[in-house]
């Protein structure tokens, strides 16, 4: 009990200890004129559904969840974001070649299709972002449509 | 004090639960990563350059062709390294952006080909096809080369194969004769 009793301690302290470890946050005010929504003509549903569903890892603006505040959850978030940025930047959708936009959106659109974005493990704390089956067809559709008008 | 010991615990837990799965994932993406063994000792030529590429590529059609999961993301790690040692050169400006942005959108397919399951392979290969098609219109080829085209595929989609026999790359053992030629290149 008192090895059991020393490692709580210890552990208790590290935890305490990762607090104070800084994060960088994925914040910003401003609309980007690469934004998706000002290049394509994206209809306000849809738009509203890549906000609530999207933006939080695939923007330079997350909503943070109060638990970010507690690491190691922070780092983990930040990460997870950086990857999706990575992937895929609504924000700086402008800035990829016509290629690239065609190719996001083919990935958007099956990606959706096949039931992989948005995340489980995101959806089941935002419960909000889960989209439904109506949702999932006027993204797809609006998707489709668009590469076909490229 | 119980309570607190037992909550520290399960805070613990999860995060240590956490970092493996980051781990593995870093570990998966790493081996997606391996792409510096493969840029060969090519000579300066351009063109060699792009045969190399086309090259990866006929080795990821055959693995999909093959239903072969594994070895295609294999090809598809070579084709990383090859699009990446593409020396472009020796064209004029306007076909030097073009290929930028091809071997930009190709690297990026032939990456998730390496680390995704065979029906997420396929989905890339359709995208990769298309580019690694504008890119031969651009650099030519020595070989001959016919375009052929599946009907049933996602609406239609198109390949590229050294042989006028179709083997179906999209739908493997499926449907393997499934298709027809396009187009042949320098016939």
């Amino acid at each position: 009990m008192k090895v059991v009793k020393k490692v709580g301690i210890i552990l208790l302290i590290a935890f305490v200890g990762i607090q104070f470890i800084p994060t960088k946050r994925n914040q910003s005010d401003v609309v980007p004129i690469t934004d998706i929504h000002v290049i394509y003509n994206v209809p306000k549903q849809v738009e509203t559904i890549f906000k609530t569903s999207c933006y939080d890892c695939h923007s330079n603006n997350t909503s943070y969840p109060w638990y970010n505040k507690i690491q190691p959850v922070a780092w983990l978030l930040e990460n997870h974001i950086d990857e999706g940025k990575s992937e895929l930047n609504f924000n700086e959708f402008g800035d990829y070649s016509g290629r690239r936009q065609k190719s996001k959106l083919k990935s958007i659109a099956s990606q959706i299709r096949d039931n992989e974005m948005p995340l489980s493990s995101y959806t089941i704390i935002h419960q909000d972002a889960k989209l439904s089956e109506k949702e999932r067809e006027l993204v797809i559709q609006w998707v489709d449509k668009t590469i076909e008008n490229l | 004090m119980k309570k607190l010991k037992m909550s520290i615990a399960a805070v613990l837990l999860l995060a240590v639960t956490f970092t493996n799965a980051q781990e593995k994932k870093k570990m998966e993406h790493d081996h997606g990563d391996m792409k510096m063994d493969h840029s060969k000792m090519m000579n300066k030529n351009s063109d060699a350059n792009a045969e190399a590429i086309f090259s990866d590529y006929f080795d990821l059609k055959d693995a999909l062709v093959g239903d072969d999961t594994k070895k295609a993301a294999h090809a598809s790690t070579k084709l990383v390294a090859t699009l990446k040692a593409f020396d472009k050169s020796s064209y004029t400006k306007e076909q030097q952006e073009e290929l930028s942005d091809i071997i930009e959108d190709a690297t990026e397919h032939a990456e998730h080909i390496s680390e995704s399951a065979i029906d997420h392979q396929r989905e890339h290969f359709k995208t990769l096809s298309e580019d690694i098609m504008d890119m031969v219109d651009i650099t030519g080829t020595k070989n001959t080369l016919y375009q052929q085209f599946c009907p049933m595929y996602d609406k239609g989609s198109a390949w590229l194969s050294t042989s006028d026999e179709v083997r179906n790359p999209y739908y493997g053992s499926k449907m393997l004769k499934c298709g027809k030629v396009q187009k042949e290149i320098n016939k």
